[in-house]
């Protein structure tokens, strides 16, 4: 290799250097205010997991498994998650290489940082090197990666069904500038080194181009107008970077250490949550995932648009968005970067104003608990002697309307001779998740308060719970001391395992619906398919556990009245029966009374089936 | 003056023309569906509040656009917006978003 300007430079390299300073310290400046922004504690948290060697471990893991391979999108589409990778990696590719072939041939320009990007124009072939042919090789293999990831991009522009999409985002007019720069940079990289590889060399893309061109372009004077519109590509898409959605190509490298680290979001708009804003790609995976798109006009409120509007500050708009959402957690579930829906949503409701509050210091919480705390009486006709396990049995607000299941969870908690007081037979305190979802925190601390002391004065062990919903916030939210806190289906599947119940097989088929906040909020999805397959054929629906689709009813939407959401609901059932089952199985009172009102065959909590299915037990 | 253990209760008469209006207006126009409920005390049945506060999304209703706020603010100091008065609502009002509206709208201070 031999240079063939002495300076090492040339006036064409300005565009590319400007906007590889603005963008470089644009991001520097907004990665340090984020991290200010972050609370203390959690400031702390993260410059410690920078420093755990398994924490770190799993960042270089995430780095490359996320931002080069997007292993997520592969998983959801072959076609989609080539696409991805091959402009992702391809480029990564171009610029480690490029930066070894500096250091290999021309260790002295090291410190000039456009050299490994305009390497070609700089420097001409001497006597074939192996070590030359073969960078060459690569960097021309790489090339042609990124380029068919290019290609790929345009048809995906044109029809994206065939990546498995059926609806992308809107571009807006800064994303189409960046989309538009980013497509053009490496044909231009292509027709730049072309025209040049007749003197830097090249290998079977180059050096081929190169012969076509000179048959019909002779003029070496086509070299450097080409190199010109490379890098001004270069610049302005590095110029519109911060302003688009390829924002996210730099703030997910500092999303996913800060995600390992474990840091939740807090403020609405500050720390983590805007990091999350900026690491939005726009891909627009979570459209179709949301169950609101059912209906068109609710696709301007998906998550991807939520994010858009928090970006431009839109702040009427980002309260219709976050007021709309049912808060299924789907998108969270189904983001490739990890943007959290959801809980952002939580977030923008929580900063509104209220002029009333409500306070609860005036429900007297022992009455509630003389209700309920009658383990030690042995006059209690539900406390068998000679069992140990005492259960509590919370069976919420939702499942009050829906008697028939903390009915039929009583009868089984009967057969299988669990000892069991009720907490909320007459009334009693909510749970404070629909508080929580609504963003009023503190009312829902309150209430959390009142209900921990009325539970651990029950002298209970298990607090059984039929609703998904209270189940959530138990889990997460209350601190009970050694009470373990179940839902009924986890409970159920352990008395059958236990023997404790005997369970009639069937010849029915049933589908079993996971309830979001059952299966997305807590994890359970095997639990309650047991104990379906005890009672009879499971089915599974179209899209089912983590993918589930929410009943619609979800008490997340503060604004979509009843009459907006039958389209939502009948879009879930059908999915439900695609398998074409008997009955359609749940897990939640709420998905319970939606799905009651629009399916046209019989829907059941799992409690109320098993009951039917169950003995009482011979001893 | 309760010898009988009964006593006179107090007057409830309202003069309509001596209330202040503007915000239930205001809510009104936030909230159509106000004029929907038909006061079948559905909301009054189910609500887990009813047993503290004696809340009543019905009852709310009516005593703002009578002028009783306080009464109005004192039963839905309780409210757990646990949704169930939405559930039941047999003229599909979305009392959970109502009563955020009004917790916005109104405040305890402004009041003569």
């Amino acid at each position: 290799m031999r240079e063939i300007y002495l300076s090492g430079y040339n006036n064409f390299v300005l565009p590319f250097m400007f906007g590889m300073i603005f963008v470089l310290s644009w991001c520097v400046i907004g990665a340090l205010r984020i991290i200010i922004q972050l609370p203390g504690e959690d400031r702390k948290k993260f410059f410690l997991s920078l420093i755990n060697p398994k924490i770190m471990a799993r960042n270089v893991r995430d780095w490359f498994c996320d931002c080069l391979f997007h292993v997520k999108l592969w998983k959801r589409n072959k076609l989609l998650g080539y696409m991805h990778s091959s402009i992702a990696f391809g480029w990564f590719m171009i610029i480690v290489i490029g930066h070894i072939e500096v250091f290999l041939y021309t260790p002295q320009r090291v410190h000039q940082i456009w050299y490994p990007i305009f390497f070609r124009y700089f420097v001409a072939v001497t006597e074939s090197t192996m070590k030359g042919s073969f960078f060459f090789f690569l960097m021309d293999f790489f090339l042609l990666v990124v380029l068919s990831g290019i290609i790929l991009a345009i048809i995906k522009r044109v029809r994206s069904r065939l990546f498995g999409m059926r609806r992308t985002t809107r571009a807006s007019i800064t994303d189409l500038i960046g989309l538009y720069s980013l497509w053009s940079i490496f044909p231009l990289r292509l027709l730049a080194e072309g025209f040049t590889a007749d003197i830097s060399g090249g290998s079977f893309l180059t050096i081929s181009l190169n012969n076509v061109l000179h048959s019909f372009l002779s003029d070496q004077m086509n070299m450097l107008p080409t190199w010109w519109a490379y890098s001004i590509a270069l610049g302005i898409f590095m110029c519109i970077l911060p302003f688009s959605r390829y924002m996210h190509i730099p703030a997910e490298i500092l999303l996913i250490p800060m995600r390992n680290a474990g840091i939740k979001v807090t403020h609405a708009r500050k720390g983590i949550a805007k990091l999350q804003v900026h690491s939005c790609p726009g891909c627009g995976v979570c459209i179709d995932a949301c169950p609101m798109s059912a209906v068109k006009a609710n696709i301007k409120d998906t998550t991807v648009y939520l994010n858009r509007q928090i970006k431009r500050y839109n702040e009427s708009r980002i309260e219709e968005i976050s007021d709309k959402c049912l808060l299924c957690g789907k998108c969270t579930a189904v983001c490739p970067v990890g943007v959290e829906g959801d809980k952002m949503r939580i977030a923008q409701r929580s900063i509104r104003k209220y002029n009333l509050a409500p306070s609860y210091a005036n429900i007297d919480e022992n009455l509630l608990i003389e209700r309920c705390n009658k383990f030690a009486s042995a006059s209690n006709k539900n406390v068998s002697s000679g069992n140990n396990q005492k259960v509590i049995y919370f069976a919420g607000c939702m499942t009050a309307l829906t008697p028939a299941i903390s009915r039929s969870t009583t009868s089984i908690l009967r057969k299988a001779g669990i000892s069991y007081e009720i907490m909320d037979k007459d009334g009693g305190i909510c749970c404070g998740r629909p508080m929580m979802m609504a963003g009023r925190l503190a009312q829902a601390e309150e209430m959390i308060a009142k209900n921990t002391a009325i539970i651990k004065a029950s002298g209970a062990d298990i607090l059984l719970l039929s609703c998904p919903i209270c189940y959530k916030i138990f889990k997460e939210k209350y601190d009970l001391e050694g009470i373990e806190i179940v839902h009924h289906t986890e409970y159920f599947d352990r008395l059958i395992n236990e023997g404790r119940l005997s369970v009639n097989e069937g010849s029915q088929r049933y589908v079993y619906h996971d309830p979001c906040e059952l299966g997305r909020g807590c994890g359970i999805y095997d639990q309650p398919r047991n104990v379906v397959k005890a009672m009879g054929e499971l089915v599974e629906a179209g899209k089912s556990g983590k993918e589930s689709i929410c009943c619609g009813g979800s008490l997340g939407s503060l604004t979509l009245s009843f009459d907006r959401r039958k389209a939502l609901t009948e879009n879930a059932l059908n999915n439900l029966t695609i398998a074409s089952p008997d009955t359609i199985i749940t897990a939640c009172p709420l998905c319970r009374s939606t799905f009651n009102r629009y399916a046209d065959r019989p829907v059941r909590d799992i409690a109320e089936m098993l009951d039917e299915a169950t003995m009482k037990r011979k001893r | 003056m309760s010898i009988f253990g009964f006593k006179i209760s107090p007057s409830s008469a309202i003069n309509l023309d001596k209330i202040d209006r503007s915000r239930f207006d205001k809510l009104c126009s936030i909230e159509p569906d106000a004029f929907r409920c038909m006061a079948c005390g559905s909301c009054s049945a189910t609500c887990p509040a009813a047993e503290f506060s004696g809340m009543s999304v019905r009852k709310v209703l009516h005593c703002l656009q009578r002028g009783k706020e306080e009464e109005a603010f004192r039963m839905m100091s309780n409210c757990m917006l646990c949704g169930k008065c939405t559930m039941v609502c047999p003229r599909g009002i979305n009392t959970r978003h109502l009563i955020l509206s009004i917790c916005r709208i109104y405040d305890k201070e402004e009041k003569k």
